[in-house]
């Protein structure tokens, strides 16, 4: 009994802790700056929230950052998913170097991984923008996008698709009627968390955007000059956004999975 | 040979590529956008010249003997940073992934969630928002005086230990899930045992829950040590000059104060370390593992 209330106080604190920095960062698109560093609280505004893209450069940014984000975990997702497939449906040669090369990305560091495109692209001679980081973008999702599917299709019944082969389904068939909504709350979270990483991505996007800016670039070159408030309500509302997803992403599978335990139980 | 067989052997032979098939379009993008950029870094790093003049591959190695010694200070900085956070972020991660693997019953995934929920607000925001938790006049700064932890004119931002708060902070999460992972599958009845064969809540603990929890706190380890070790976010937004690591160095010297053998030497050296470390933990685990 002791032992409980303590480590719930102890997980208290410790989501406390985890969450003050989420409390600023919201509190302070409320606040009435007069000068330029937006680090001390002078006071409630609503006025930031008013017109937050009025800021010249945050929008585009903003709109690189969306597009990239969209591009680069649609892509990824695709790839990965392919390679999830091939990883826990087929024995095959050559296993051992696909999962250390899904791994090598995943264990590089952000700024070896950045520096090492960046040479690339300047032996290459391809000038550095838009495409360049969504092509880096589309590398540092695939390994995270092949985990997330992978996970999801460890779990399930293989027998299912063997009956809809029994039943003369040819292989795409089965594959678009039976693996594919199995597998889609695993690729539908690898979107999402494929989105989430390449629209948070600094390090690697600081190296081979040239002079595109994207949000959190925009963010960076802010800092030298203070932070606009404006910054910390996109940052509120990409935070919104993105619990909004995820809480829905949630819901609509918990609640997929009582039916299906209902169909089960029903079945018996 | 008959008509069938030719013709079973032949979808069979289908059958065997179609893994290769699947795999093709990833492997290609691996192989053209970290591999071969992976070369090209190693090479860039073993040339001589100036960007005016263009850069010769000499095999030259004077840009790796200055990594350990121009550049000496950041290398021991990032060492020491990346293993600070390690070491406290496992101290903080640990209790929290055991408290809400065995103490929060039903409750378990909405509390998982809440770990990741701070995820969500953009990292450069996230670290900006502890200029104000350590800011000079801030409650944490005044709270170490009140106590005596700090001296009267002593302050927090623009120090070390800001870096390694922020370090700390950014990857806690990843510290704290690969943990809760590994409690969250040892077997309730194997503590029962242990507590049966009258062995203390210390003694289950080390002999029972800790051995199981290891490939967690492996995981978390390097999930934390690597981004430490190669960042210089915290460095450039809580810290100052005098702190400066090696993704400082790489970061400046290709995008600022062009000198790409030096950086790209860094660079290469900082990925050697990474390598070394996450050889040793393949021994260990075996790549089944890695991805999971």
């Amino acid at each position: 009994m002791k032992a409980r209330v303590f480590y719930r106080t102890l997980l208290g604190f410790g989501i406390g802790y985890l969450f003050v920095p989420v409390f600023i960062v919201v509190a302070f698109s409320f606040n009435d700056l007069q000068g330029r560093r937006n680090v001390s609280w002078e006071g409630f505004t609503l006025r930031h929230w008013a017109d937050p893209f009025k800021l010249p450069g945050l929008s585009e940014a903003v709109l690189n950052s969306l597009t990239i984000a969209f591009l680069s975990a649609l892509v990824s997702t695709v790839v990965g998913t392919l390679i999830a497939l091939a990883l826990v449906r087929y024995r095959f040669k050559g296993r051992s170097t696909t999962n250390l090369m899904l791994f090598l990305p995943m264990a590089s560091p952000e700024v070896v991984m950045g520096s090492a495109l960046l040479t690339l692209f300047i032996v290459a001679q391809v000038g550095r923008g838009y495409t360049t980081v969504l092509l880096a973008h589309i590398l540092f999702n695939l390994s995270y996008a092949v985990v997330t599917v992978r996970a999801r299709i460890v779990g399930f019944d293989r027998h299912l698709e063997e009956a809809a082969m029994d039943l003369y389904a040819n292989e795409w068939q089965t594959f678009r009627r039976v693996t594919l909504p199995m597998i889609l709350p695993g690729v539908l979270a690898a979107f999402m968390l494929a989105f989430a990483l390449s629209f948070d991505d600094f390090v690697i996007t600081n190296f081979n955007s040239g002079s595109l800016q994207t949000f959190p670039v925009f963010v960076y070159g802010a800092t030298k000059r203070g932070v606009p408030p404006q910054v910390n309500v996109l940052g509120t509302m990409i935070f919104g956004v993105m619990v909004i997803a995820t809480t829905i992403y949630l819901v609509v599978q918990a609640r997929r999975q009582k039916m299906d335990e209902a169909a089960l139980a029903a079945g018996d | 040979m008959t008509a069938r067989s030719a013709l079973a052997t032949k979808a069979d032979r289908r059958r065997r590529l179609v893994p290769y098939a699947l795999l093709a379009p990833g492997m290609l993008w691996l192989l053209v956008f970290y591999v071969v950029p992976m070369f090209r870094l190693a090479i860039t790093s073993l040339q001589e010249g100036s960007l005016e003049q263009g850069y010769q591959f000499t095999g030259n190695l004077d840009s790796y003997a200055s990594v350990f010694t121009t550049y000496l200070p950041q290398l021991r900085n990032s060492l020491m940073f990346a293993f600070g956070a390690t070491v406290i972020g496992l101290l903080i991660a640990y209790p929290l992934a055991y408290a809400i693997a065995f103490y929060t019953s039903r409750w378990k995934s909405l509390f998982l969630l809440l770990i990741l929920v701070p995820l969500l607000v953009p990292f450069l925001l996230r670290t900006l928002a502890w200029r104000v938790i350590l800011a000079d006049q801030g409650v944490v700064v005044t709270a170490l005086k009140t106590i005596g932890l700090l001296p009267e004119n002593g302050r927090l931002l623009s120090t070390g230990w800001a870096i390694l708060a922020g370090l700390v902070y950014n990857y806690l999460a990843f510290m704290a899930l690969p943990i809760y992972v590994s409690l969250d599958k040892i077997e309730p009845s194997l503590l029962e045992a242990a507590n049966d064969l009258y062995a203390s809540p210390w003694t289950a603990f080390r002999k029972v829950t800790l051995p199981m929890s290891m490939p967690g706190v492996i995981s978390g380890t390097l999930l934390t040590f690597i981004p430490a070790a190669g960042d210089y976010v915290n460095v450039e937004l809580l810290g100052n000059r005098n702190w400066t690591m090696m993704g400082n160095v790489i970061q400046s010297k290709f995008l600022v104060i062009i000198d790409y053998p030096a950086a790209a030497a860094i660079s290469f050296t900082l990925m050697a370390i990474i390598v070394t470390m996450v050889v040793l933990y393949v021994r260990k685990v075996g790549t089944e593992e890695l991805l999971t």
